[in-house]
């Protein structure tokens, strides 16, 4: 337990100070704008929107740069910052069957509608360093290569299959949708969550966590077989219903990846043998985030498809729990503070155990001498 | 921008597409452009602002599997403003980002669009300009993503 203490307050301003010294570094070297964070450390942005659960480039390229580029310091000042703002509503559901695409993928089909398009992707690179980069003001690289565009639709791969009913339907057949849409940011966690408060935990939680358990199920823990059948990346439309207007406005438009993945399934007492999904949607360009975001929401499905369950990704309670980094990082951290009663009060007590412990064991070598004499 | 019929006999309709497409645009614009125009208007009318611009946030939803129920994604900042103009029209703005100066230059060329006396000075100056380079964009993005359209070839297995 922590008892609160006080002092210490002179030494702190100057920690802080330091810390701003430190963060600046060698006067030397030119400072960092926040356009320059923006552009050229783009996917540390959209970590930092995506698990600081606030779309603003701006705000997160500050927050990275005051966090000295630790990640997870700079999504606890995006969430810090967002409640100081009022909250206007909700948007609608974003579309992204109409998303502006710049990358899209599919593992499962060779030949798609709108087809396979790469975009700006680090796949098929050699990860060998590219030392041209260290050098300062080197040349810039030269503009991208055009092609002519079709103007063709994009539809996505599991609205494209779903006709056959051999892939699960997004809205299952009966279901209406009458239920609110729960809001972790309103309403703590409770078990059984549904689906929506797992995806929006899931969309805010720690990239590396849900990577790591998206992974063990692909290694036998809880099995269930994926396969990327899309993921896409663009730009979507927002529109907000507003209500002194009496119609949806837009508000302009937001990078997301979105990931669906396919996954084998057997059937059970509950469904026939298709194939399931697993899904993933993530502020900007997060491949990673999303792919595992999807892999462990299909986990957590296990329950309502009637799966055995028990392998970690499959345990609502313990995925939901850890996942967010904020929560994390202040209960790991919080153990720096001072803890000076407490383990006052835990020394007092071991050295009275200890004292037990001692008589005991001097009573039990005389018994025992006393037996043997 | 189709003229398929006059709007005046509708001032006030709420939803207009045309008048939902031109918001669109504004809220894509940057500010500079906004201000630019703004300054370059040739009769600029008195206006009083009814709701400062404001930051706050919007909690946006995504479907699961992209068609299913809705989820809460995460929030973005977005800034608003309502003007009138001294001729009675109400200009509202909504846009993403922190951009006060943006809200009140949007929320004004809502209201002016509205108007029978500036409109068509709107829609030349600003609205079609706006949207002309807007959707450049659009295509030098398309053209780019283009370019890496992939075509894979399934080796097949066993074969000599």
């Amino acid at each position: 337990m922590y008892v609160a203490v006080k002092g210490g307050e002179k030494a702190i301003r100057n920690a802080h100070r330091l810390l701003a010294h430190e963060r600046r570094g060698d006067r030397a070297v030119p400072d960092l704008t926040l356009a320059q964070i923006v552009e050229q450390m783009a996917l540390s942005v959209a970590r930092v929107m995506a698990e600081g659960s606030l779309y603003d480039m701006e705000l997160a390229a500050l927050a990275i740069k005051q966090a000295r580029g630790d990640l997870i310091e700079a999504i606890f000042l995006i969430r810090a910052y967002r409640t100081t703002l009022p909250r206007f509503g909700y948007s609608e559901p974003l579309d992204t069957a109409k998303m502006r695409v710049r990358r899209r993928i599919s593992a499962t089909y060779k030949d798609l509608p709108g087809g396979q398009l790469l975009g700006p992707t680090f796949d098929y690179t050699h990860r060998l360093l590219d030392f041209k980069l260290a050098a300062e003001g080197g040349e810039a690289p030269g503009t991208p290569e055009l092609a002519e565009a079709a103007e063709e639709d994009m539809p996505r791969v599991t609205d494209l299959l779903g006709h056959e009913g051999l892939i699960e339907p997004d809205v299952p057949e009966g279901e209406i949708e009458d239920s609110e849409t729960g809001d972790l940011t309103r309403e703590p966690l409770s078990f059984p969550a549904g689906r929506d408060i797992r995806l929006q935990n899931l969309a805010r939680g720690d990239e590396g966590f849900l990577l790591a358990l998206g992974y063990s199920t692909q290694r036998g823990f809880g099995r269930t077989h994926p396969f990327a059948g899309e993921i896409r990346l663009g730009e979507v439309e927002v529109e907000f219903f507003a209500e002194e207007l009496g119609f949806a406005v837009p508000l302009g438009r937001i990078s997301v990846t979105e990931c669906q993945m396919i996954n084998q399934f057997q059937g059970s007492a509950k469904a026939p043998p298709q194939f399931s999904r697993g899904y993933g949607l993530v502020f900007g360009q997060g491949e990673r985030k999303a792919m595992s975001m999807a892999l462990v929401d299909r986990a957590l499905r296990s329950r309502e498809l009637g799966e055995e369950g028990g392998a970690p990704a499959q345990d609502e309670e313990f995925v939901l729990s850890h996942s967010d980094n904020v929560q994390a990082t202040g209960f790991v951290e919080h153990l720096k503070l001072p803890h000076y009663v407490d383990f006052q009060a835990e020394l007092a007590l071991v050295r009275q155990m200890r004292r037990e412990w001692e008589e005991r064991n001097r009573k039990d070598k005389a018994d025992a001498q006393e037996a043997a004499e | 921008m189709s003229e398929a019929r006059d709007d005046d006999a509708a001032p006030k309709k709420m939803g207009d597409p045309r008048r939902k497409a031109v918001m669109a645009l504004l809220a894509r614009s940057d500010t500079e452009r906004l201000a630019n125009a703004w300054e370059a208007l040739s009769n600029k009318p008195a206006f009083r602002t009814l709701r400062a611009p404001e930051t706050g946030l919007v909690m946006m939803r995504g479907r699961a599997g992209g068609g299913g129920r809705p989820f809460n994604l995460g929030e973005a900042t977005v800034t608003r403003a309502v003007v009138t103009i001294e001729s009675g029209e109400t200009g509202y703005s909504y846009a993403l980002g922190r951009d006060r100066k943006k809200a009140l230059y949007a929320a004004l060329f809502d209201a002016l669009w509205q108007t029978e006396k500036h409109r068509d000075e709107v829609e030349r100056g600003l609205i079609a300009p706006l949207a002309e380079d807007l959707e450049a964009a659009d295509a030098t993005a398309r053209a780019e993503t283009a370019a890496t359209k992939v075509d894979f070839f399934t080796m097949v297995r066993g074969e000599d």
